[in-house]
């Protein structure tokens, strides 16, 4: 499975209907920078979850968030078989 | 109203007479609160408000912060606004809470009130008026209702500050930050903490970006900092939390889950973290700071500083000299029950020696500390001709805490791919951002009580689709 294309759809999806407009972006880009607020992020990981159906963010062994895109597709790259 | 304290308490020293040396910033201004003591804001309009019921409305924190220690001690009552406060809502409060005269940076927002509005004006000029401070003020803060309409919760200036010790020789090298609106209670603690320790404190501005924000409390030097879990997971995904490094990290108004204790021990190894639940009604009730979630068994057992916690069939409810006077207004419901205990409507679970937060009674959701009812919710879902009838409940969240969900039932005729969309766009139009569901679950049915009510304690399990 192609965990970025997946992760990168629905950023898009997401920005869409929150009606942002999205900066250019890839891996290395900060989360928090690339147009979407913290609602829009909290609304992209719920729906991650169902895309996956897994949470990384309840993974025990996680205890740090995600600060750009790269590391929000790598937890998800970890959990999702 | 009555001039003197009402309860023959001591009187409590002014906030100003408290505040020497404090100081506030926000990214524009910087003031001094003895800069304060001439009445400077209020230019020569400070004695038209002595004794008056005033409502301060004000377009920063930094004017809130100077109308706050302006204000306390001349006038008799205080009527706080937040920044969101609704202009339905404004004529309810001038009304409920006798408001004579509005405090305000912008008097041309309040043109064709009724009110006589008296400007507050930054920075300061100078005056040679002497400002009379001689009435125990009583602070007025707004807190959400459940329909809408906000409740006046009133509070003596004593409350408010039961819970901050006095300044010490360890308050000279504090500088403190918060990411709250000083105007709501939360912030308002810290606004107190700082000025009672005479320290400084940074507040946010409107419309900064976290990172500039952030970039701007490392170069403040800040020490001590206070947030909900929602904002600090907001500065945990965020690389420029590296630009300070407090030695202070403080959550409250939400559910400080295991998880993002973790996470901030991770991210500030150096920092002593504590987590403490307050509300506007309850005031400041303990703070925990061993790093777990919850509170340890013992705090209800053993009542420590006057605060009694007592769980009422896994509510916590809360007795203590920091809890508020009463709520304002007319058909205003009562604060406290018979034994003198607010009902908080959190309810919380024994798990071994701890109780944590389970959530609310009555089941608003919090996302990002902004509440949610479910029933407003449910009304404008409810609205659509192809929905029969829908459950709106909390979907836990790492970001905010938790996201709206909406169980829908459907008329038998419609189908779920073809309503999805315009259920959203009917949510967007008539919600805000926050309220408007972002998971729709279309389900069979939904159970009810015996009573032929919507069970909220219970939730179906079928197909899930996260849609917003």
């Amino acid at each position: 499975m192609d965990v970025q294309a997946i992760v990168f759809e629905e950023i898009a999806e997401v920005a869409a209907r929150q009606k942002k407009t999205l900066q250019p972006f890839n891996v290395d880009s900060p989360l928090l920078g690339i147009g979407l607020d913290s609602l829009c992020f909290a609304i992209l990981v719920a729906r991650l979850e169902e895309r996956f159906g897994v949470d990384p963010f309840e993974d025990p062994e996680n205890d740090s968030m995600p600060m750009t895109i790269g590391d929000l597709v790598n937890m998800y790259e970890r959990v999702v078989a | 109203m009555n001039a003197s304290s009402p309860d023959g308490r001591a009187p409590t020293p002014r906030l100003l007479d408290l505040a020497r040396g404090a100081r506030f910033c926000d990214r524009d201004l910087d003031v001094r609160a003895d800069d304060l003591i001439a009445g400077a804001a209020l230019a020569d309009e400070a004695p038209r408000l002595e004794g008056k019921s005033v409502l301060l409305s004000v377009s920063t924190q930094v004017h809130a912060a100077v109308g706050m220690l302006e204000l306390d001690g001349l006038v008799c009552r205080l009527v706080v606004a937040p920044a969101d406060l609704a202009r339905d809502h404004l004529a309810a409060v001038i009304d409920d809470a006798g408001v004579d005269f509005i405090v305000t940076d912008t008097p041309e927002k309040f043109e064709g009130a009724r009110t006589t509005t008296i400007r507050l004006t930054l920075p300061l000029g100078k005056t040679d008026a002497t400002v009379p401070r001689r009435h125990e003020t009583q602070w007025t803060l707004l807190t959400s209702g459940t329909s809408g309409r906000p409740k006046m919760v009133a509070h003596s200036l004593a409350a408010l500050a039961g819970a901050i010790p006095p300044r010490t020789k360890a308050d000279e090298s504090v500088v403190w930050a918060t990411f709250y609106d000083i105007r709501r209670y939360g912030g308002l603690q810290m606004f107190l903490r700082a000025m009672i320790g005479g320290t400084p404190i940074v507040l946010t501005s409107v419309g900064e970006s976290l990172v500039d924000h952030l970039r701007r409390l490392g170069a403040a030097g800040v020490t001590s900092i206070s947030g909900t879990p929602s904002h600090w997971r907001r500065v945990l995904m965020t690389a420029e939390r590296g630009a300070f490094a407090p030695a202070y990290v403080r959550l409250s108004g939400e559910i400080a889950d295991q998880n993002v204790l973790d996470a901030l021990r991770a991210a500030f190894p150096k920092a002593s973290i504590g987590h403490a639940y307050a509300s506007t009604e309850a005031g400041v009730a303990f703070a925990v700071d061993d790093g777990r979630e919850g509170f340890p068994v013992s705090l209800v057992e053993t009542p420590r500083n006057e605060v009694v916690l007592r769980i009422d069939g896994g509510t916590l409810k809360i007795r203590s000299p920091r809890t508020a006077s009463r709520y304002i207004g007319p058909d205003a419901p009562r604060l406290f029950d018979s034994d003198g205990f607010v009902d908080t409507g959190d309810l919380v679970e024994r798990r071994g020696d701890r109780f944590v937060f389970v959530g609310r009674r009555g089941g608003i959701i919090n996302v990002g500390g902004l509440k949610v009812n479910p029933e407003e919710v449910e009304s404008v879902i409810n609205a659509h001709p192809a929905v029969r009838m829908s459950l709106v409940r909390a979907k836990k969240n790492p970001v905010t805490g938790a996201l709206v969900a909406a169980d829908i039932v459907l008329e038998n005729d419609a189908r779920a791919e073809t309503v999805r969309d315009s259920i959203l766009e009917l949510c967007a139009k008539k919600l805000e951002r926050h309220k408007a569901p972002a998971i729709l679950r279309f389900v069979p049915s939904l159970p009810l009580t015996p009573a032929g009510k919507l069970r909220r304690d219970m939730t179906p399990a079928p197909e899930e689709s996260a849609d917003a």
